[in-house]
């Protein structure tokens, strides 16, 4: 074999061509054949037929050769891609490693980033997009009944105006079509205190009462032991439990023993039948916050008599759908009224999937955190392209030397994703990380009301968003700079003493851009953080109606047997005593406290004529003397309750503001009589200020307030006033209840202030993480600033110095370099203020008391943006002044 | 080629190939000359049989090849061994021998086996 001349090993330069190879290679064949037998002495025509005869069949052979080829070419070239991969690969984490201050600082962006995407994608996925967790979750429904009642209306009737009766329960139970089960519970969850005993110190539990039906209808099995069973459901039968899995652990320390064993619950003994699992916490899907202790059966015997008490859940026929349930609905209910003269209302329901009840009003919060992330995103992303531009201008040389010595340009741009790749990909997993630890710290947050919170977990779908989102971001931003680089003109970046030519003026250009992006990015999300910032300011400023500094709230317990002139007496005693502790201001007794519990009786003012359509009732709340001065409630005009309002006495209410609006149109309604309940004729004796009773962000309702020795309260609630912290007072409060009462259960002291917080914690945890999104934006916009005046400070090094040297002041140049910093930021803050004017009015509903264009919001975010970019302009600016015009001149 | 030639006993043309080229690099026709020479006229590789072999062993990563001039100028593909396929030639070898060699026994045999023991 000779060697082969160089023009020859071009042959197949531009790509492989397989049939050429083969037909090359056999013409070879009878080429070398015929010279052998030209040189045996044949005539060369015969000779080349000779050879062509014993040939045989060519095609056959060529398409076998063909075939092999393009096998051949097929694994060769999946060897070079992985090869080349790997190589790649093994470049990019040796580049990476060499430059750490840039890997790290790039990571740390990225996964920062990453992280609250992956956090509020677990959060959106739990509480949006999984199904409850029951099986079938989808057939679950709720009833709310009072459709024909207006908005004010029913809002006023608290969750009485939105239960059932039991009649009402069972009739809808046998007749609808649509359902294959229904079921109910008791949302008044005060009904369902109880104080255990007998096992260590007395203890106040929570049981829920549910139907027999309860658990078969939501499709959950009992972890331990089993559900209810029929006679248990009734009045009369043997008193049942089933535990909750958390309470059976703190209380039993999970012993299985005790299913079959009985406990003392006020004093009654009830076997525990069974404990459910700890995937099933009835709060957390439908009464954030709550934590309930235990179940026991519904005696819907006993509730007959008690009004509206039943909250109904249906499952729905397979096939059936929500529509057509409440089409059946819309015709059963009338139908069923109409049988029932004796029911009060028609019971007219809207009937919703239980996952569009339990999440639906989250909705648009959920989705507008979504967007804040998403927003991040694109932050973290254009910060990376910056990042990687400045890198990228940095190695201009090592790339025109690469491509000087052979590397094609697509190679180079693979290159360079590569190494955005794995940077994205190191930042997705110290997010992962990160996004870990949030949804932990989330999932334990039992304060927030927000319903599904505890079972929030990163699993397989957060973990393919994550890569999802690395990946996208990655090859994304990583493009443009890489497109950028491999275009570098080769001889200018192997010559270019430094940068100043054309092609770092036109980097710059384009790293400009990128900044004012970010900055109008970061604009919107402080805006829309600022506007929710400000509504929940004006959520705390709310006028309560109490005082929730300075008391504390603590569940008290004791026995009256049911009757009024007892139950005054030991309050009075109690009382008494809790106010002879040092260090208490006031005190007083509720059974339900605002923004809590409510149920709602009946109330208007006797001999009135009221429309028609008039709900005529109001939210009531049984109380002792001196807790509307324990509350800090305002007594506006009459006088409180005293220990003379007893059973036997004059009956005695006193109501708000709204109620005197509602029930006393322009009258004094002091002094007047009214009908409470079931037309009690009943006295007012005074009116107190409103009080925020849903929530901070409904006005206030109609409210009427009775004196416990004269109505049947639900629960005890003990409100005291002091200076003192709370805990101080603890033990000699409990002391003085525990010698009034030595059954008085383990309770802790509650800050009033607490109840308000949970009152505000979904908007509080909204607010919290927008305005955290934002502030990331701000930090990361500066940084974006920061990099490319830096970097123009570098490029112009020389420029600088020559100016200096002709006599520019240390000032001017300072001036220079920051207007540069400002005309960034003014630009991107122009842009940003006119997609935040689009972004407030989408989140508009959000807001309360804040106008989507809040002009005191949208100044105060471009004056910190300004703010921002003058900082960020001024350490580069520092720098240039600093520039010594003889070294500048000097360098490079 | 009067003289008498052999079939191809199947399997064992990869073997000849790999053989032919632990002497160097060749290209086809060489080959077959080669092989032809060595069995004394013999065995006579068809240019049918031949190139597919050869693309074969080159896809099993046995032989590899490249392209280059020939001793009359003309460009020719030429093929050598790879260490994998030497190794393989080594095993075949061993693997014909023994074959061949059982094969003569029974051939060459002149008494019928001793009746068993058992």
């Amino acid at each position: 074999m000779k060697r082969t001349p160089f023009w020859r090993r071009y042959a197949r330069l531009l790509r492989p061509d397989v049939r050429a190879d083969v037909d090359d290679e056999l013409r070879f064949h009878l080429a070398a054949k015929v010279d052998e037998l030209v040189a045996q002495g044949v005539r060369p025509d015969v000779a080349r037929r000779e050879a062509e005869r014993q040939f045989g069949e060519v095609s056959a052979v060529q398409a076998e050769g063909e075939r092999l080829g393009h096998n051949r070419e097929r694994s060769k070239q999946r060897k070079d891609y992985w090869g080349g991969l790997l190589q790649d690969l093994r470049y990019a984490l040796r580049t990476l490693r060499r430059d750490r201050a840039f890997t790290s600082i790039t990571v740390v962006i990225l996964a920062l980033g990453i992280a609250a995407n992956t956090a509020v994608f677990s959060v959106v996925d739990t509480v949006l997009l999984r199904p409850l967790p029951f099986p079938d979750s989808a057939q679950l429904t709720r009833f709310e009944s009072g459709r024909e009642l207006n908005a004010n209306i029913r809002e006023a009737a608290g969750l009485s105006g939105l239960t059932y009766t039991v009649g009402m329960y069972e009739e809808f139970q046998r007749h609808n079509q649509s359902f294959r089960q229904v079921t109910s519970y008791n949302p008044f969850y005060g009904n369902g205190e109880f104080t255990l005993t007998g096992q260590g110190e007395p203890q106040a539990v929570l049981g829920l009462m549910i139907a027999g039906n309860f658990f078969q209808t939501l499709g959950v099995q009992p972890m331990l032991g089993r559900l209810f069973t029929k006679e248990e459901s009734l009045k009369g039968g043997r008193a049942a439990t089933l535990l909750s899995y958390a309470f059976w652990q703190r209380q039993f320390a999970g012993d299985p023993n005790i299913v079959g064993q009985a406990i003392l619950l006020n004093k009654t003994p009830f076997v525990v039948v069974g404990v459910m699992p700890p995937s099933f916490d009835f709060g957390s899907v439908f009464s954030p916050g709550l934590r309930i202790d235990l179940y026991v059966p519904a005696y819907m015997d006993v509730l007959r008599n008690w009004g509206n008490t039943l909250a109904i859940i249906g499952r729905l026929k397979p096939g059936v759908s929500v529509a057509q349930a409440q089409a059946e609905a819309d015709i059963l209910f009338p139908e069923l009224k109409a049988a029932h003269k004796e029911w009060w209302g028609d019971y007219s329901s809207t009937i919703t999937g239980l996952k569009e009840y339990v999440t639906g009003k989250l909705r648009r919060s959920l989705i507008v955190l979504w967007c804040a992330v998403g927003v991040i995103l694109l932050i973290v992303g254009v910060n990376l392209s910056n990042l990687l531009l400045a890198r990228a201008a940095a190695r201009s040389k090592e790339f025109a030397m690469r491509m000087a010595l052979g590397a094609g340009r697509s190679r180079l741009i693979r290159q360079l994703l590569t190494e955005s790749l794995v940077l994205a990909l190191g930042g997705a997993l110290l997010g992962l990380a990160l996004a870990f630890a949030i949804t932990i710290y989330l999932s334990h947050q039992g304060s927030i009301a927000l319903p599904l919170l505890s079972s929030i977990r990163l699993d397989g779908a957060a973990l393919a968003w994550t890569i999802l989102i690395a990946v996208v971001t990655a090859v994304l931003f990583g493009f443009a700079p890489a497109l950028r680089m491999s275009t570098g003109n080769l001889q200018d970046a192997l010559k270019d003493a430094g940068p100043g030519m054309s092609a770092g003026r036109r980097h710059e250009r384009m790293r400009a851009a990128l900044v004012i992006s970010e900055v109008a990015l970061a604009c919107i999300l402080l805006v829309g953080a600022g506007l929710l910032l400000r509504s929940f300011l004006r959520v705390l400023d709310v006028d309560l109606g109490f005082q929730p500094s300075h008391a504390a709230v603590i569940k008290v317990d004791y026995d009256d047997g049911g009757k009024r002139e007892r139950r005054g007496a030991i309050l009075r005693e109690m009382l008494r005593n809790i106010d002879a502790i040092p260090g208490i201001e006031a005190s007083g007794v509720a059974d339900m406290l605002p923004l809590g519990r409510n149920r709602s009786w009946g109330f208007q003012a006797k001999g009135k004529q009221y429309p028609k359509d008039m709900a005529l009732g109001a939210l009531v709340r049984i109380v002792t003397p001196g807790y509307l001065a324990a509350m800090g409630m305002h007594l506006l005009v009459g006088r409180d309750f005293n220990w003379q309002d007893v059973a036997g006495r004059e009956n005695a209410v006193i109501i708000n503001q709204a109620s005197a609006r509602r029930f006393f149109p322009g009258e004094d309604p002091v002094g007047r009589l009214a009908l409470v309940d079931d037309d009690t004729d009943t006295r007012v004796i005074g009116v107190i200020a409103d009080v925020r009773e849903h929530s901070l962000e409904f006005s206030a309702q109609p409210e009427m307030y009775l004196p416990a020795a004269q109505a049947d309260p639900e629960g005890a609630e003990l409100v005291i006033r002091t200076k003192l912290a709370p805990e101080a007072l603890a033990s000699s409060v409990m002391q003085t209840l525990r010698s009034l009462n030595p059954s008085q259960p383990a309770a802790e002291f509650r800050p009033l202030q607490q109840i308000v917080d949970h009152a505000v914690s979904p908007r509080r945890f909204f607010v919290m993480l927008v305005a955290s999104f934002a502030l990331l934006g701000l930090v990361l916009a500066s940084l974006g600033i920061y990099g490319v005046i830096s970097y123009s400070v570098t490029r112009q090094t020389q420029e600088i110095g020559i100016r200096m040297a002709l006599g520019a002041t240390a000032f001017q140049v300072q001036r220079g370099v920051i207007a540069r910093a400002l005309r960034l930021a003014l630009a991107g803050v122009t842009l940003g203020t006119i997609g935040s004017f689009a972004a407030a009015k989408w989140i508009a509903s959000l807001l309360f008391g804040t106008r989507p264009t809040d002009p005191a919001t949208f100044a105060g975010i471009v004056v910190l943006l300004c703010a921002v970019a003058l900082f960020a302009g001024y350490l580069p600016a520092r720098r240039a002044s600093r520039i010594d015009p003889m070294i500048a001149l000097r360098t490079n | 080629m009067d003289k008498a030639q052999l079939e191809l006993v199947r399997g064992t043309l990869d073997v000849l190939i790999l053989k032919a080229l632990a002497w160097g690099r060749l290209h086809g026709y060489a080959i077959t000359n080669l092989i032809l020479r060595q069995s004394d006229e013999a065995l006579l590789v068809e240019e049918g049989t031949l190139y597919p072999a050869l693309w074969r062993l080159e896809n099993k990563g046995l032989v590899e090849s490249e392209w280059g001039l020939s001793e009359n100028n003309r460009k020719a593909k030429f093929y050598w061994l790879t260490s994998e396929g030497r190794r393989h030639l080594r095993q075949e070898t061993k693997t014909w021998e023994a074959y061949a060699a059982a094969v003569g026994k029974v051939l060459s045999a002149t008494r019928p086996p001793l009746p068993e023991e058992g």
